[in-house]
């Protein structure tokens, strides 16, 4: 797949957007939008851990698994490293900068589970990326994210001060929203398409 | 050979991600010795890293806490002058614009990273750990239990009649976390040697069913206390105590520091109930009764039953209490029971014209 980095950047936060088109990473999506500055922060944290990981894991694929033959074991591979980064840069952020910590450290343990992050890292394998593809692929992917919530977040701030049917408050209404902004943003696929 | 490969590399990857953790949390997460300095006098010295409700637990000060520690409860609060860092977003829900504005903090949230510098009230000095003995468990009602608890031979508590305490309750069947249970003391606060809790049955309680199927007399029990600002105020006015089920012990304390302090204040205590076998202690309320010539019990059954043969008051006690008291008096009113009983009570207190600054209350 020969596709300008540049291009997989763009395409990866509007046309190919994570949420709206994969609808992954769904959990923290729909429980830390109820506010724009929360949102913000868990966006920032996703962006930060996605296109590092992103990157840690093409490294490790390609200079570990593929050598020793083992390109079946990623997701379990991608997974404990994915954990492992994040446990290492809450330590890292603790200990040397404590204003980030405060920001995004409470969001760090919800981003080893979000299942964005291993899908982004998937991806980048299936549609065989190369180095800086998956940079590209990592970052934008990590900014489509954050785009997302933080969209949902505004959404939802307004909605809350008027009056929604009772079995729709909440995650109901939030997917419903969800669903309007994919098909917003399917218009703009004809822009560029990576998938 | 291709399992031993894929098998040892897998290992490699694991160990060598785990070694690294460890390395980091040994040298980040190594804070040192830091300062606690408490109301400007008190120095203490712990090991940093830890939130400030465990070090300061660590050091005997007990901040009172419902939840252990998780932050759903919101009650450990301190005020945080220096060190404490910024206000995290898990503590906003429970501090008021003012106590953020006075630099109040959970101190289960706040972790002690340098030397810091807080302000707690004097009192929670006295608060600490005990170890006591069961020396008796006995059956009040059918669901109802008195336990008697006494503390090694040379301790003493000090505490206020309707002040509690925290039972820990340790891990047990299928239970697997130990849990802290608050329940109010019903003995004299002139027996510092032992107190008495008296404990209805919680279906499916955790802390409830260990007292009433697990423990014995005779058997080590530790709790910690003790905590509340619930107690007699000093002053001239009549005496209203409304209680139901097990909220009796407190209200029990009160009458026997009563007695112990020759304090002869009118006082009127109305005691709900639903039928004839939730009654206890009326043997009890009678010798009041004789010993404080002002004092007098009023049990009431919601809902008795034939068999009872009841002839003292009936009707929901807020129905029974608005029956008794007249309007316009110089009330003082100690409530102790289920949250709905004491909002309703407190209704109906306030409709007699009793300001809410002398309803003291306990719910749980």
């Amino acid at each position: 797949m020969d596709i300008n980095p540049i291009v997989i950047f763009f395409a990866s936060i509007f046309t190919s957007n994570i949420v709206l088109t994969n609808f992954l990473g769904m959990c923290s999506y729909l429980a830390i939008s109820k506010d724009l500055k929360s949102s913000w922060g868990l966006g920032q944290a996703v962006i930060f851990v996605m296109t590092i990981t992103t990157i840690l894991n093409y490294l490790v694929y390609k200079y570990i698994l593929i050598p020793a033959g083992l390109e079946y074991l990623r997701y379990i591979v991608f997974i404990i490293v994915v954990a492992a980064f994040v446990q290492l840069l809450e330590m890292i952020l603790e200990r040397f900068i404590p204003g980030l910590y405060y920001t995004l450290g409470i969001f760090l343990p919800l981003i080893t589970v979000n299942c964005a992050i291993l899908g982004v890292a998937l991806f980048m394998v299936i549609r065989e990326y190369t180095f800086l593809q998956s940079l590209a692929y990592g970052a934008g992917g990590g900014i489509g994210w954050a785009l997302a919530i933080v969209a949902l977040a505004g959404i939802r701030e307004k909605v809350d001060e008027t009056k929604i049917p009772k079995g729709l408050q909440g995650p109901g209404f939030a997917l419903i929203v969800t669903g309007i902004m994919a098909m917003a943003f399917v218009g703009l696929s004809g822009i560029a398409n990576i998938q | 050979m291709a399992v031993l490969i894929t098998t040892s590399i897998i290992t490699a990857i694991g160990v060598f991600l785990a070694a690294l953790l460890t390395m980091a949390e040994r040298f980040l997460l190594d804070y040192g010795v830091c300062k606690i300095t408490i109301n400007g006098d008190k120095i203490y010295e712990v090991k940093g890293g830890n939130h400030l409700l465990g070090s300061l637990q660590e050091q005997d000060i007990f901040i009172p806490s419902a939840c252990g520690g998780r932050g759903s409860c919101g009650l450990c609060k301190v005020k945080v002058l220096e060190g404490g860092g910024p206000l995290l977003p898990t503590e906003t829900p429970y501090l008021t614009k003012e106590e953020i504005e006075n630099n109040t903090r959970l101190a289960c949230q706040v972790k002690v990273r340098n030397d810091i510098e807080i302000v707690i009230p004097e009192e929670l000095f006295s608060i600490r750990e005990y170890e006591a003995k069961v020396v008796s468990i006995k059956d009040l009602t059918y669901d109802i239990k008195y336990l008697s608890l006494k503390l090694k031979e040379d301790e003493t508590i000090d505490f206020v009649a309707g002040q509690y305490v925290q039972l820990k309750i340790p891990s047990y069947g299928n239970i697997k976390d130990e849990v802290y249970r608050a329940y109010s003391i019903a003995s004299p606060e002139s027996n510092k040697n032992q107190i008495d809790l008296i404990i209805r049955r919680v279906p499916n309680g955790i802390a409830t069913t260990y007292i009433f199927d697990y423990l014995k007399e005779g058997d080590t029990i530790f709790f910690n206390g003790p905590y509340g600002d619930f107690y007699l105020r000093d002053s001239h006015r009549e005496i209203i105590y409304i209680a139901g089920g097990s909220g009796l012990a407190p209200i029990k304390s009160m009458l026997h520091k009563m007695v112990e302090e020759g304090i002869n204040r009118k006082a009127t205590f109305f005691f709900g109930c639903v039928s004839g076998r939730d009654l206890y202690f009326i043997e009890e309320m009678k010798n009041f009764e004789e010993k404080l010539p002002n004092f007098k019990f009023i049990p009431a059954l919601s809902d008795p039953k034939p068999e009872d043969n009841w002839s003292g008051e009936t009707g929901l006690i807020t129905e029974v209490v608005d029956r008794h008291i007249s309007s316009g008096g110089d009330y003082e009113a100690y409530l102790c029971g289920s949250p709905g009983m004491i909002n309703a009570s407190i209704k109906v207190l306030e409709s007699k014209g009793i300001p809410e600054e002398h309803i003291y209350y306990d719910k749980f």
